[in-house]
């Protein structure tokens, strides 16, 4: 697998991480090295296997006997610890969140 | 150190106070964490006040919870309200938790110390927790050598006898294989069973709960307390059914050949056998197994991990909480780079990294599908080994802790020491970490017990068991 230095450049762009080029360099030797070590996975035929996007356990096991989504009522409730979110925010205007200008 | 069942036994019967416990934990803390470094901080002021509580609890004679007194590190990514949780990261240094996680919810419910949080490979990615930002934390049977990760300090902890229990997080074995390289007990729980709502997500289809402790019947009593179904995950179990009762008369043990290749030391090799002809003599039935897809688990695992990472870590954008570097005319899209680029260490971004390029477009079929595929294939050997045998067994890991540095400048060398941890994880079982011996070096080795999910307390009964036959 050949990682160029503009695949790595379009990675991090697409991460949004803003990396030096001491470490695009050292990034593209070993996520080439890391991907030629993933090829191994291809010597398995998975052409007839299902994907399992998950390890939930088997219904079965599950005392319920259900399968599938777990949703809740689509009901408004009330935040608790709203001041203590607010807190942990880098720039606060009064009840807000500040974000840098998003529409020119 | 008292064993957790004791302290609160004797706390309850009023033969020592939560804060006796409690300040003795302290001094052995002061004695020994300036060399071990298993704490990134002690909760004094909160400890000793939980400690209070419960001692005026006993006094006024109302019965205390199953955990009285007992003091509880956790791992540096599990939240406690009012305190500071870092996942040993830069980007997360002021975080304030807003709230408290489940578990940890449980545990005070129940009248446990919350003493302090534990130190940690970054966002739980590595084996060695030599990816702290923070610090090291060393082995504590010697300090040359590194407890394991990512639940490095959990383990560190608990076999320095700082506290009778911890807790940690395991994704690929980040509470067996520190267990195991610490010379303790460390489960990770069937998938589902302790809620994760407070644990800083890594790869949420992966990652469990679970605890740290000398004995079994500490690892039996807090798994007791902190599994249960949480409305707040829902991927938790609604009505857990838990297999019970392992007789270790005709308990089938497997021994899967994939597990013993080439590569893994001899001492550990002998030990592993030791403890298999030991449970022999105590009535099990030895069989061969095969999970043939063993081979493939650790690239696979770091697809879908590394993906699910990604994802869960583009929260951290410099807006709504953590580090955030802006200068004045900085757009939106700078913030977020600069932010990532300088909070993050370089395992971290490594895996952002691979995790973006096996979604992105052109690479999903190769990669994250791929990856998905091989581990519904690696579900399946297990669902066939368990035809066969009751419990699976197998070394921990290949060889006994690694120096500091050995491995840090080759990432799949890493990851490869994870090699017999991550299986369990992909396919959602149970799988517990037990000593059984020490090196000739002096570093402890350790067995794992694989099984299926919901069949911890038949495990706990089968450990005990075989112990008492010993």
């Amino acid at each position: 697998m050949e990682i160029t230095e503009k695949d790595v450049e379009y990675i991090a762009e697409l991460a949004r991480l803003e990396l030096t080029s001491e470490e695009k360099r050292i990034y593209q030797t070993q996520l080439k090295n890391i991907l030629d070590w993933m090829e191994m996975l291809n010597q398995t035929d998975t052409s007839k296997v299902q994907p399992a996007f998950h390890a939930a356990c088997p219904p079965e096991a599950d005392g319920t006997k259900e399968d599938g989504n777990v949703l809740r009522d689509d009901r408004p409730v009330q935040s608790e610890n709203r001041e203590d979110i607010l807190k942990n925010a880098p720039d606060r205007e009064f009840d807000f969140i500040k974000v840098k200008k998003v529409i020119e | 150190m008292l064993t957790a069942i004791d302290i609160a036994k004797q706390v309850k019967q009023k033969k020592i106070t939560a804060l006796e416990v409690l300040e003795r934990c302290l001094k052995t803390i002061k004695e020994k964490d300036a060399e071990i470094g298993a704490f990134l901080e002690v909760f004094e002021k909160s400890a000793a006040s939980q400690a209070k509580a419960v001692d005026e609890k006993v006094a006024s004679g109302k019965t205390p919870g199953k955990l009285a007194g007992v003091p509880v590190a956790i791992k540096d990514n599990l939240l406690y309200y009012g305190h500071k949780m870092t996942c040993a990261s830069r980007i997360l240094e002021n975080y304030i938790s807003p709230y408290t996680a489940d578990s940890v919810r449980r545990l005070i419910n129940e009248d446990a110390v919350i003493i302090g949080r534990t130190n940690m490979d970054e966002f739980a990615m590595g084996s060695s927790t030599e990816n702290s930002a923070f610090k090291k934390t060393k082995n504590p049977a010697n300090a040359a050598h590194v407890p394991g990760g990512s639940s490095g300090g959990s383990a560190a902890a608990v076999a320095a006898g700082m506290v009778p229990l911890a807790l940690g997080s395991d994704t690929g074995g980040s509470i067996r294989q520190p267990a195991g390289f610490c010379g303790v007990y460390g489960l990770k729980p069937t998938y589902g069973a302790v809620s994760r709502y407070g644990l800083t997500a890594f790869a949420s289809s992966l990652d469990q709960i679970g605890p740290f402790a000398t004995a079994i019947d500490d690892i039996e009593l807090c798994f007791s307390v902190i599994s249960g179904h949480d409305p707040k995950d829902s991927t938790s179990i609604r009505n857990p059914v838990y297999a019970r009762n392992f007789d270790l008369k005709n308990l089938r043990i497997g021994l899967p050949k994939e597990y013993f290749i080439r590569g893994i030391d001899g001492e550990v090799h002998a030990k592993v056998m030791e403890t298999a002809k030991n449970l022999e003599k105590s009535g099990a039935k030895l069989i061969d197994v095969s999970l043939p897809h063993t081979g493939y688990a650790v690239p696979a695992y770091y697809i879908v991990a590394s993906s699910e990472a990604s994802s869960n870590l583009a929260r951290y954008d410099g807006i709504r909480y953590g580090l955030s570097l802006k200068n004045k005319n900085a757009s939106l899209t700078d913030v977020y780079k600069k932010t990532r680029g300088a909070g993050f260490g370089s395992e971290v971004k490594r895996r952002i990294m691979l995790g973006t390029y096996s979604l992105s477009a052109g690479y999903y079929d190769a990669y994250y599908l791929k990856a998905q595929k091989i581990r519904n294939l690696i579900k399946g050997d297990f669902e066939s080994a368990f035809k066969k045998a009751d419990v699976i067994l197998t070394p921990t890991s290949p060889a006994p802790a690694f120096k500091f540095g050995e491995k840090t400048s080759d990432p799949i060398s890493m990851y490869l020491s994870d090699i017999f941890t991550i299986p369990c994880n992909l396919a959602g079982i149970s799988g517990i970490s037990m000593p059984c011996g020490r090196h000739s070096t002096g570093l402890p080795i350790a067995v794992q017990f694989l099984s299926k999910p919901l069949s911890e307390y038949a495990v706990f009964d089968m450990i005990r068991t075989y112990e008492k036959s010993l």
